[in-house]
């Protein structure tokens, strides 16, 4: 039986089970529907250039995916970005996560026939794309986090707006943990079901919300502190029952956890430049790096090669997704048909950033 | 193995590594040492060997990524692969990144898919973008490129995107 490849859920992707009355006895992926040579065409253009283009490869976690392109670019280019810029990027890319996850929200209460909860995380959405709109200028490609800081610094009214909203959505958290994650019949459907342990959650190497709700404690904010990470207290919230309800908890939990970081980053950041004065063709020195960060889904790296010029020789992204995706037969194989959707979504598997 | 000054400079962990890795002996070498990452190069020969003391002796237990490169000036491709550590304490922070150059006439190595089963569309992946074959993997299938591409690898840089005329 071929589940898409017309959007099952968010982006085109297709996988084909094999079942057994209502057991899936096997699985296979069939990515790449949504494939367009990203990786290739950074080779043809500068690495200021490169952002707009990569930022489309995820669309929900702009701010996260050309992060680490910038901060790839900047180790190559030796240069240091300002602290206000680095404050910025992180109250930015925790934004992003909270527009990511709330996306994921949306779908997740569909695929479990819960309409409510499809409409109102994406009506919340709203506030934090506001958000987003006041620093970035536009609702989704802001294209912010450049090589050598930001494109432009925060308006004055931004922390009493953003403050008013995590105010407001702090609230609005617990009424979805009333409305969904404690709704019984949604513990029906998501616990116990799909349990990826932890042994197997380390040796395929997943990332993100599926390898915390199999109860390792792995973030690259704290494994290798980026920006100020170092400098904020947050938790990093693990589930021991490895199923889909606690991948779902993983990601409510994570909310909040990003309110708390741009709350104290809102009062620790101090006025300053946010960039540094870079030319548009800026020469990369020749080597090789290495660069990741926490996006929304995961761990996200960058792997350029850079050859002395003005632009990348090889640039190699290894995204959560496609890092998730070894996890999809080994979660389905096994489970009833009638789980496949809450199973699928709950690894919040973006195929457009699989795919590249 | 003598330390070069870049390396003295080196928190301890990562001289540490550096350390356990001169037990290969000619087996690898060490390309680059940063605090935070480490590469060593190997032939394809040792590819498996060096994987497998990588996750048993070095504790990293998972693959993070495989770049597959085209170097057409030395007609060499260079597979890297990336490893980090979850599973134990300490390491986490590091990113230990194990290069192998194979000819780009015979463009064949080992698949570690034993050693890391994490690598599988990692190397799938890296196998269709530059047309190299990894021996031992169960399934070398077309994973991202459409069914019916019928061109050469298209990371290659022989490759040039359609439409584009200019040097990249």
């Amino acid at each position: 039986m071929s589940i898409g490849p017309q959007h099952p859920g968010a982006g085109h992707f297709r996988f084909t089970v094999t079942i057994d009355g209502d057991t899936i006895v096997d699985c296979v992926p069939d990515p790449g529907y949504v494939h367009r040579g990203a990786e290739k065409q950074t080779e043809y253009r500068s690495y200021l250039q490169s952002i707009p283009l990569l930022e489309r490869s995820s669309l929900t976690d702009v701010t996260n995916i050309i992060m680490p392109f910038s901060m790839a670019a900047e180790e190559l280019m030796g240069i240091q970005i300002p602290a206000r810029a680095q404050y910025l990027r992180m109250i930015m890319s925790e934004n992003q996560r909270i527009l990511s996850h709330l996306y994921w929200l949306g779908i997740q209460g569909i695929f479990l026939g819960h309409s409510t909860v499809f409409m109102w995380p994406l009506g919340d959405r709203e506030l934090f794309i506001d958000l987003g709109q006041m620093i970035g200028g536009a609702r989704i490609t802001y294209s912010y986090a450049i090589p050598g800081g930001v494109r432009n610094d925060m308006p004055d009214n931004f922390k009493d707006r953003a403050l008013k909203v995590f105010d407001y959505f702090e609230g609005r958290l617990k009424d979805y943990e009333k409305i969904f994650f404690n709704n019984p019949l949604v513990l029906k459907r998501t616990q116990g079901v799909g349990v990826l342990p932890r042994s197997d959650a380390i040796s395929l190497g997943v990332v993100g919300q599926t390898l915390r709700a199999s109860g390792v404690k792995s973030d690259t904010r704290i494994d290798e502190p980026y920006n100020f990470y170092k400098d904020m207290s947050f938790e990093v919230p693990t589930y021991e029952s490895s199923d889909t309800w606690a991948r779902c908890m993983v990601h409510l939990d994570e909310m909040r956890q990003s309110m708390k970081i741009m709350r104290q980053c809102l009062d620790k950041i101090q006025p300053g430049p946010v960039r540094v004065k870079l030319s548009p063709q800026q020469r990369a020195l020749a080597g090789e790096a290495y660069t990741r960060v926490e996006a929304s889904r995961g761990a996200l790296a960058f792997h350029i090669f850079s050859e002395g010029s003005t632009k990348p020789y090889r640039v190699k992204i290894s995204v959560p997704s496609f890092r998730n995706l070894i996890a999809l037969p080994r979660l389905l194989v096994g489970s009833h048909l009638a789980d496949m959707p809450a199973i699928y979504w709950s690894l919040d598997y973006w195929p457009v950033e699989a795919d590249r | 193995m003598s330390a070069t000054p870049a390396q003295a400079n080196l928190p301890s962990e990562e001289k540490a590594i550096i350390d356990s890795i001169a037990r290969l002996g000619d087996k690898s070498k060490v390309a680059f040492a940063k605090p935070n990452r480490i590469k060593i190069s190997v032939t394809r020969e040792n590819l498996v060997e060096v994987a497998k003391f990588v996750r048993d002796e070095l504790g990293f237990d998972h693959c993070t990524n495989v770049t597959g490169t085209d170097f057409p000036k030395d007609s060499q491709l260079e597979v890297t692969y990336h490893f980090g550590s979850i599973g134990g304490q300490g390491f986490r922070r590091i990113i230990l990144a194990v290069g192998c150059r194979i000819p780009s006439t015979d463009p064949t190595l080992h698949s570690i898919i034993d050693v890391y089963p994490s690598v599988n569309y990692h190397e799938r992946e890296a196998a269709e973008m530059i047309g190299c074959v990894f021996q031992g993997h169960p399934n070398l299938g077309r994973l991202l490129l459409p069914e019916d591409w019928n061109d050469i690898p298209p990371m290659l840089k022989a490759y040039r995107l359609p439409g584009r005329l200019e040097e990249g």
